[in-house]
């Protein structure tokens, strides 16, 4: 193995476009790795660890494109080099055909299009405070797609927002739809009157598009970043958001999503949700009945849109209980086909997650269930896994953290480390079921179905009676289509469920009717299905 | 909250995927392109915007300087008796300061070349020993109020311009353009190119200096401004200018020379479309050094290259140099040669980018935009962005395509170091090895380093006293 480097002095590219340049570069023959980055001192020590830090690339500064390529050979190394260079080079022609207007500069941009009234800023973390304190300063409300914004900087910029009257979406916020526009990952939802406030960017998706899929729909929906339900950050966004909601004549019904706030917000939050509007709330994981309040609470994502739809289309949330019925009902029955086909040895789920709010709720209903999981995001502490890499019993993953992304594109977008991870599963015989998330929208991966089925053909290949159970987050208008997905899933055999609450439901289940079968008991414990806590 | 009632207009800084769903759904939206600024410490920027508005008037002031100046080719003379500071062991060079053990192959073969036309040495081997001796000086030849392309090698016995700015009264020099292929500035030394050498100073010379100084100054600044209207940017592209300069001489020069020597003189110009970069670099020159020592000022009076290092100097920290590593351009290359025989960048030519013309200019010169991408909209682009850091725009210079808008000028470090975007130069390349010659022509942005350098001087330095 041999590593070779190349510093191009004062070469600034977006971290995406590097990424995609040295995804291109690393499936060059022969080369193991292949690593596009700036000079910071973070990505250097990221390169020192996996044994990539050359000497010249050592002595690169921050402002410096650092190109470093592990390989077999030089030959290769070389290829891989020039693989990255002609990428990007291509990335910067393509610039070119894009329509619309580009300028340099935001004061530039400014003066081309007057009147701007939202930024979507997605620049590096450590740029983006500055940046979005020029377009508050602007009066441009700003949709903050970075992470890496400190949390002193986003105390500061939201107080800055709330003075200025203005929306602060994020830092790390992922998702918006403002006005009809869906901003950043984000997908094509019904117009309508149901208002959303999310802190959890997944969630958001998931509200929308079930509420779209049910034929309901938005007026807002205002992603706040996650952490600004923590009590330093005090809940701006989340507090504005929800005054704004309560204020707008296209909103008639308001839904919360977040995991559980601390309790000096929540306080605001209970205080703010009074008024006329009905409010229905998913505080993910928290017992609910100690707060109160004049809100509808609800378990899942799954139940909090169908109470928000049913809420906003009959004016009552009765209906709500009964799809979740039929769902469940359904749910039984898929269960109890699949545990036919299980042997014994059939006993663990393994949860593969691109979207973290997923993998938050799952573990709730896991545990709401009885089943037991670890985690590398544990709601309990002494949930988590020893290591990332090796699940072990039940396990759910957020692929999305930090540790899988570092240098790498998120696994909504880029599937084949969840790919990989999937086949290794599937092998290990006492995988009975493999859980997974299918997001799909603007930002998502375009081709889901030829990133994700050369993977479920192996592992049914490998594990004979294996289920493989998917929810797809998405709708019809979205550009991949969904029914397009969710078709292509079912002819490969995959259970695909309308939302990860009943997929989550289904995993569960098979492994409970499959332990019931092998105990040859008639009657296993009766399922609690969410609503039924409160 | 207004937003909710509002039309969105969006503006998208970083991924640009992000505007798919914008233009899906019709809403109106700029893409921004963020470049972070090349010094991450943010102190400095603070500590500079306390005295912005003293930056900003002494910035104004500069500019008004360059583009106010009116150079014109006042005569013709001999280095040794008209560039100051020049004598029998002076040798100037093009770029920063560099010693003999530094620089690269073109420059030492400009630098053997010049010794042997000068009849210092006879051969390579004695030529290589008497510039390691220590017994000539060698010196920026922007220290001298002169500029030269490529190597930039200037011997006190070589002919040169002398061009006089008329409004400030300074001077600059350069020497004639000796055409394309081998040639003593691309570091060929052989023997055809010491003849072309002594053609150029018992002909050309002559003919030339009675021409200008029997009929009197010949405007340049005017040239110029008709070349860009006509696809020149007076850097890698200098035929509108030629034929523009040569209209002017063709008659002076039959008016004074014998029919013979009249007729080499205009096939030698009329056979190089780069006869006039010297002077639009002189020209360049000369307007620039107008602009130096202007307090508190940050723009820069010159970029040079000396195949080794790229340096720069700002108005307002008198004569130092700010340098870093020369990169090697993005270029087209002549067939058999490739980038692994190409030089760093070379030449003191970048002094016209400085006065806003060369890669400044390059949208008034279409028919070279395959050095930049191949098509017109790369080259429009190029000078859209140059416009982001430099402080004004030309006032005589203009660009046809982009309605008759002033050339940027006057390049700010502030506005580079803040912005990310670094001048865009247009360049021939030479091959790296002496004697061989040029080996294609191609573009590139300056390293950013120089830049760093000169910014943090400056913030600390300048802003202090």
């Amino acid at each position: 193995m041999i590593i070779k480097a190349e510093v191009k002095k004062g070469v600034y590219y977006d971290s995406v476009s590097l990424m995609q340049a040295a995804r291109a570069a690393s499936a060059v023959e022969e080369v193991a790795e292949c690593s596009a980055v700036m000079g910071t001192r973070e990505n250097k020590n990221i390169l020192n660890l996996s044994g990539m830090l050359a000497p010249e690339a050592a002595a690169a500064s921050d402002e410096d494109l650092l190109i470093v390529v592990k390989a077999n050979n030089l030959d290769a190394a070389s290829k891989a080099l020039e693989t990255v260079n002609s990428t990007l080079g291509k990335n910067k022609e393509s610039d070119e055909n894009v329509s619309g207007k580009r300028a340099f500069g935001l004061d530039n941009a400014l003066k081309f299009l007057p009147n701007v009234n939202i930024a979507v800023v997605s620049v590096a973390g450590k740029y983006a405070g500055k940046l979005t304190e020029k377009c508050l300063d602007r009066n441009i409300n700003v949709f903050l797609f970075s992470d890496n914004v400190s949390l002193k900087t986003e105390i500061m910029l939201k107080k800055k927002a709330e003075e200025k009257g203005l929306f602060l979406m994020g830092p790390d916020c992922g998702t918006s739809i403002i006005n009809g526009v869906p901003l950043g990952f984000a997908n094509v939802v019904r117009r309508g009157n149901i208002g959303i406030i999310s802190a959890a960017g997944t969630g958001l998706q998931e509200v929308s598009t079930i509420i779209s899929n049910e034929g309901a729909g938005i007026s807002q929906a205002v992603g706040t970043g996650s952490r600004d339900i923590k009590k330093e950050v005090g809940g701006v966004t989340f507090l504005a958001g929800l005054s704004a909601l309560k204020a707008d004549n296209a909103t008639e019904v308001v839904l919360l999503v977040s995991k559980p706030p601390d309790w000096p917000v929540m306080q605001k939050i209970l205080k703010e949700a009074e008024g006329n509007k009905p409010v229905v709330a998913v505080f993910l994981g928290s017992d609910s009945r100690k707060y109160g309040g004049n809100i509808i609470y609800a378990r899942t994502l799954e139940e909090g849109a169908l109470k928000a739809a049913y809420l906003s289309m009959d004016g009552s949330d009765h209906k709500a209980k009964e799809r979740i019925f039929d769902i469940n009902t359904q749910v039984e029955k898929a269960a109890v086909a699949e545990a036919r086909r299980k042997s014994k040895s059939h006993k663990y789920i393994r949860a593969l997650y691109s979207g973290g709010t997923y993998a938050a709720e799952a573990q709730v209903i896991f545990s709401d269930l009885g089943i037991k999981t670890y985690s590398n995001v544990p709601l309990k502490k002494g949930n988590k896994l020893r290591s990332s890499l090796k699940l072990k019993e039940n396990s759910v993953l957020d692929l999305g953290e930090d540790e899988f992304t570092v240098g790498r594109m998120h696994p909504m977008i880029d599937y084949s480390l969840r790919s990989k991870m999937i086949i290794e599963q599937a092998k290990d015989k006492s995988v009975s079921v493999i859980l997974l998330d299918v997001v799909l929208g603007y930002g998502a991966n375009m081709n889901p179905l030829t990133d994700l089925v050369p993977a479920i053909r192996e592992s049914f290949k490998n594990n004979k009676g294996l289920s493989i159970v998917v929810s797809v987050c998405g709708t019809e208008s979205d550009p991949q289509n969904r029914n397009r997905v969710t078709t292509g899933l079912r002819k490969e055999g995959v259970l695909v469920m309308p939302s990860n609450a009943s997929a989550t439901k289904l995993a569960a289940e098979i492994l409970r009717y499959t332990f019931k079968k092998h105990r040859g008991k008639k009657h296993g414990r009766r399922l609690v299905v969410a609503g039924q806590r409160k | 909250m207004k937003l909710f009632n509002q039309k969105l207009k969006v503006v998208n800084v970083g991924l640009e995927s992000f505007t798919e769903s914008l233009r899906d759904s019709g809403t109106e939206y700029i893409q921004c392109e963020f470049r972070p600024p090349l010094v991450s410490d943010y102190s400095l920027f603070e500590k500079m915007k306390k005295k912005l508005a003293l930056i900003e008037k002494a910035n104004k002031r500069a500019l008004e300087r360059i583009i106010n100046s009116k150079p014109v080719l006042v005569g013709m003379g001999r280095a040794r008796d008209v560039i100051c500071g020049m004598n029998g062991n002076f040798l100037l060079h093009a770029g920063p300061p560099v010693e003999w053990r530094d620089m690269c192959g073109p420059m030492k073969g400009g630098i053997i070349g010049a010794l042997i036309y000068e009849g210092m040495a006879r051969n390579f081997g004695e030529a290589e020993k008497l510039a390691a001796s220590g017994k000539i000086k060698f010196s920026p030849c922007h220290q001298h109020n002169a500029v030269g392309p490529m190597a930039g090698i200037i011997s006190p016995s070589m002919p040169v311009f002398i061009l006089k700015n008329k409004v400030y009264g300074n001077f600059s020099y350069a020497t004639m353009n000796e055409g394309l292929g081998k040639v003593l500035r691309y570091g060929a030394y052989s023997s055809e190119v010491i003849k072309r050498l002594k053609w150029m100073e018992n002909v050309l010379y002559p003919t030339l200096k009675k021409s200008i100084e029997e009929f009197g100054e010949i405007d340049l600044k005017n040239i110029v401004a008709q070349a860009l209207h006509m696809g020149d940017e007076v850097h890698n592209r200098n035929r509108a200018a030629t034929s523009l300069f040569y209209r002017v001489l063709a008659p002076r020069i039959a008016k004074t020379s014998d029919p013979e020597t009249a007729a080499s003189v205009l096939e030698f110009i009329n056979g190089n479309d780069h006869f006039f970069l010297n002077l639009s670099m002189a020209l360049s020159k000369a307007s620039l050094d107008a602009a130096r020592n202007v307090k508190n000022s940050s723009v820069l009076v010159a970029m040079a290259r000396n195949g080794t290092e790229f340096g720069i100097q700002l108005s307002g920290t008198a004569g130092r140099w700010f340098t870093g590593p020369a990169s090697i351009p993005d270029a087209l290359y002549f067939a058999g040669f490739s980038k692994k025989d190409a030089n760093p960048d070379i030449g003191d030519s970048a002094i016209t980018e400085t006065a806003g013309l060369g890669g400044f200019a390059i949208a008034a010169s279409p028919a070279i935009v395959q050095f930049v991408g191949g098509k017109a909209s790369d080259a429009m682009r190029y000078t859209r962005q140059m416009y982001e850091i430099t402080v004004g725009e030309n006032n005589v210079y203009q660009i046809p395509y982009l309605d008759f808008r002033g050339t940027p000028t006057g390049i700010d470090v502030v506005r580079v170091v803040e912005k990310g975007i670094l001048p865009f130069i247009d360049t021939g390349v030479a091959h790296k090895k002496p004697g061989i010659g040029q080996v294609g022509a191609g573009v590139l942005s300056a390293p950013a380093e120089p830049f760093v350098g000169a910014f943090k001087y400056f913030v600390r330095t300048v802003l202090s006293g």
